[in-house]
């Protein structure tokens, strides 16, 4: 019978890949590189785990992807496809047309023309303007795009314009549209950006998708795929499709959520230590917490919700000389230069050894060094230590008390105490943590709107619960298992009448 | 009347993160994120051409200065963006009052993003930035202007939004002027462009802190590629280090429309052992060590990051960032008992005599 999982997470050196059982325990586990066209590795890390478990074909149920396709497509500006922008918010919004600020190489290759039309709504639900739908006519009839993105002004809180010219761009047009609403939350630009870069992602994430279902096809897996998202939660091949954006900082989100299962942490300063840099991120009732700044993607601001990640440039490749410590690493070239594998480079690694802290399962690493190397290796570990304290002071907002979980296939530099957090917790499996977060992920939906402050309040946020936890279900959460995970509400002032701004997330496990 | 941008400084697009990042200095705080102005600014610049920066003696007497800002709410302007007809309206408005048309435009606050929006309005307009504010630096409310402080009528306010409405009020006095702009703005969707004060060149002379745009060019440019941010910013500012270190607490809670609260900064390093309190309003206002104030507003006190010497917005202020602490004097009409009285630390609510900021750090 069916009932085993893969989780696989595409990272910048490593493809990782698990298979977990019914019960949830990691039954196979393999890592290898990363290559350029990234199908590759993936296949390899596939074919790496099936072999390790019997008559894996017919048992397994599920394929959990996170990559960095989407990412890579953009900061290299390649495969991506040709937009029509189109904002509505004429006679407002003009100040700033689409796309200003952009890097002038990604708005080459990605825009194939922009307009601001009439359209869009005021703060408190009147129309800016009708939607000009033969305006949108006009537009699209003079450009060759692939792909069109609609944003409207406060379209996270009426929607309809933006439906309105979907429906027409799909029915007369046959394009694939973004709409920005189902993208990002208020913040013109950094929405219109988002959905701009979602529009151009679809041939990149078709060939994502594609690769997967073909790789799954050859091995003759049944299993449904699906892929994570910056969340930390998963979509379906058909929701990643309209929403490629969504998989930019999956990785992160993945080793966090795999540290919180792995760990049994829900509220946990988690560190993930590489072999270039560390990440420190912090769960909150098992999920990542998230970022209040806005997020650059290829040069663009975003409003992305993203999980919060404080990247340090230190890892187990990270280079120790007499005077400093990195930032540069010796990286992949690890097991031919660090001194523990025969190199010649002093490493982060060679100092942790020679403090005594080595990797799980290891024997036989040793550091056999003159005394003036072997103070400079413990000097550096001092300093990484130090670095790595400060960090996770940051991250912990002067709580000490959470306990710290460490992942990542550098995990085991770093000491047995940190100061600024509590008991170090080093999970089994923890190199391979960002693939359990994937298999593992769970489904969800979001909504961020803004409401009457007044009578009708509660009625609206149950409305806007509803609609979140119906977008789970889109995404393939289970309608019977779906709850409300998060529930913000802001005041705002300055306006005429009392209103909120309301954030919903809902999550469930994936339908059977 | 045309000012050749040929014979003065002018401002094109590459000027526009330095004024950015000193105007984010000049915000004490507050004033805005100065994203979506700078966007608009370079975007204007690139269509319309250069903005001519121009001193009160590069204009005739008689001329037509008009300082504008923005005013609403944060979150809708950042939604609702302004539309590029606002300032061509307003700008007609005023022919049809004065029956000529506008020479100049001014910023009514420098600090924030009020101070680089102007350059976008002006270069719609293909008028010069007059070198001024009615500020200089950011402050919360209408009335907290350089103009009101020297005396001159709040009599007219004209407003215009994004969908072309033009709105025209004569009010009898400051309180009025806040309280029926207010009410147009709300009307009007939440956020709008507007003109108080319509001043000739001559009626600005003493009514207007000059030299407050290169100012914030000077301060922006001081820390581009110095060896030490932090030190270049001091002396730019001539600024008291009030103390150096990690943010260790910040309180807020939103009343009035206002973010109010405190930060805590625990010194590092040769401040290790001190701790400053910041008293927050939208800006920072007051600055107390042990009970004992060493800086007040209508002073500036900004937060910076002490490694970049980015200044943080009050919004941005986050624990564990490190951060040094300026404070610097204001322009001296603030220093009159009218200007104290309108932006001095009971104007705010505090019980505190004035005290200069070099007094205060020179007993230090």
């Amino acid at each position: 019978m069916a009932d085993l999982r893969i989780g696989i997470d595409v990272g910048g050196t490593n493809t990782d890949a698990v298979v977990l059982d019914p019960a949830g325990r990691v039954i196979a586990k393999a890592k290898r590189p990363t290559t350029p066209d990234v199908t590759e590795g993936l296949r390899a890390a596939l074919d790496a785990v099936l072999t390790q478990v019997p008559d894996a074909a017919r048992r397994v149920a599920r394929v959990m992807l996170g990559t960095t396709h989407a990412t890579n497509a953009i900061l290299e500006r390649r495969a991506l496809g040709r937009v029509a922008v189109l904002r509505l918010g004429a006679p407002a919004t003009t100040g700033v047309p689409p796309l200003t600020g952009w890097p002038e190489d990604l708005r080459k290759a990605v825009s194939a023309g922009e307009a601001v039309l009439p359209g869009g709504h005021y703060v408190d639900g009147r129309e800016l303007a009708p939607p000009g739908l033969d305006a949108v006519r006009r537009f699209l009839d003079g450009v060759e795009a692939e792909a069109v993105a609609v944003t409207g002004v406060f379209s996270p809180a009426s929607g309809e314009h933006e439906r309105l010219v979907g429906e027409l761009v799909a029915a007369e047009y046959g394009l694939p549209v973004s709409l920005s609403h189902e993208i990002g939350s208020l913040g013109l630009l950094e929405r219109e950006n988002a959905t701009v870069l979602n529009a151009a992602l679809y041939g990149v994430a078709a060939h994502v998708t594609g690769a997967l279902a073909a790789a799954l096809a050859e091995r003759g897996l049944g299993a449904r795929p699906y892929l994570a998202q910056n969340d930390g939660t998963l979509m379906t091949l058909e929701h990643a499709a309209r929403l490629p954006v969504a998989t930019i900082g999956s990785g992160p989100a993945n080793s966090l959520r795999g540290a919180a299962y792995l760990s049994g942490a829900a509220d946990a300063i988690v560190v993930d230590v590489g072999g270039t840099s560390t990440d420190l991120g912090v769960l909150a009732g098992g999920f990542p917490r998230e970022s209040a700044a806005a997020v650059e993607i290829g040069g663009v601001l975003t409003n992305f919700r993203m999980p919060d990640i404080l990247a340090i440039a230190l890892g187990g490749g990270t280079v120790v000389r007499e005077h400093g410590v990195g930032p540069d690493s010796v990286g992949y070239r690890i097991a031919e230069e660090a001194l523990v594998l025969g190199g010649s480079t002093p490493t982060l690694t060679d100092a942790a050894v020679a403090a005594g802290r080595t990797p799980p399962h290891v024997t036989g690493w040793r550091v056999d060094t003159s005394a003036a190397i072997a103070d400079m290796l413990q000097r550096a570990l001092a300093v990484a230590d130090a670095r790595i304290a400060d960090a996770v002071d940051r991250m912990a907002l002067g709580r000490a008390d959470r306990p710290l979980v460490a992942v990542g296939g550098g995990a085991f530099v770093l000491p047995a105490r940190v100061p600024g957090a509590g008991e170090v917790i080093r999970p089994e499996h923890a190199e391979v943590a960002n693939a359990v977060g994937a298999a593992i992920a769970l489904a969800s939906g979001r909504v961020d709107t803004i409401l009457p402050a007044g009578d009708s309040r509660s009625k609206a946020i149950e409305r806007a619960k509803e609609e979140a936890a119906a977008r789970a279900v889109a995404a393939g959460a289970d309608p019977a298992l779906v709850e409300i995970v998060d529930l913000l509400e802001v005041p705002l002032s300055y306006l005429s009448e009392p209103a909120v701004r309301v954030h919903v997330k809902a999550a469930g496990p994936l339908a059977r | 009347m045309s000012i050749d941008a040929s014979t003065h400084a002018a401002l094109d697009a590459g000027d526009i993160p330095a004024l950015a990042r000193g105007c984010a200095v000049l915000g004490t705080g507050g004033g805005g994120d100065v994203r979506t102005g700078s966007l608009a600014a370079v975007r204007a610049v690139r269509e319309y051409g250069p903005v001519p920066l121009v001193g009160l003696a590069d204009l005739p007497e008689d001329a037509l200065v008009v300082p504008l800002s923005g005013i609403g709410a944060p979150t809708v302007s950042h939604e609702m963006i302004h539309s590029e007809d606002e300032p061509r309206r307003i700008a007609e408005e005023v022919e049809r009052l004065f029956g000529r048309p506008p020479g100049a435009v001014m910023s009514s606050e420098i600090g924030g993003s009020n101070g680089v929006a102007p350059v976008a309005w002006a270069a719609q307009l293909g008028l010069p930035l007059l070198d001024a504010d009615g500020m200089g630096r950011a402050f919360p409310e209408v009335q907290m202007v350089s103009m009101y402080v020297a005396g001159l009528p709040a009599d007219l306010v004209i407003m215009s939004d994004v969908q072309g409405n033009v709105v025209t009020i004569r009010p009898v006095d400051g309180l009025w002027s806040e309280r029926l702009a207010r009410a147009v703005c709300v009307a009007a969707g939440s956020s709008a462009l507007m003109a108080d004060y319509v001043l000739t060149a001559a009626g600005a002379r003493g009514a207007v802190i000059e030299g407050t745009v290169t100012r914030a060019l000077e301060i922006g440019r001081a820390t581009e590629g110095a060896a030490d941010p932090l030190r270049a910013l001091q002396d730019r500012l001539g600024a008291a280090r009030l103390v150096t270190g990690k943010l260790t607490d910040v309180e807020r809670r939103t009343t009035g429309g206002f973010v109010r609260g405190t930060a805590t900064i625990e010194g590092t390093g040769e401040d290790r052992g001190r701790t400053l309190v910041l008293e927050l309003q939208n800006e920072n206002l007051v600055a107390v060590e042990d009970g004992r104030p060493l800086a007040m507003v209508p002073d500036l006190i900004t937060v910076v990051d002490t490694e970049t010497a980015a200044a943080i917005q009050t919004e941005g202020l986050r624990y564990g960032q490190r951060v040094t602490v300026l404070a610097w004097p204001c322009d001296p009409l603030w220093r009159t008992p009218k200007g104290l009285g309108t932006a001095g630390p009971r104007a705010f609510g505090y019980e505190l005599d004035y005290v200069p900021v070099e007094e205060l750090t020179a007993r230090g």
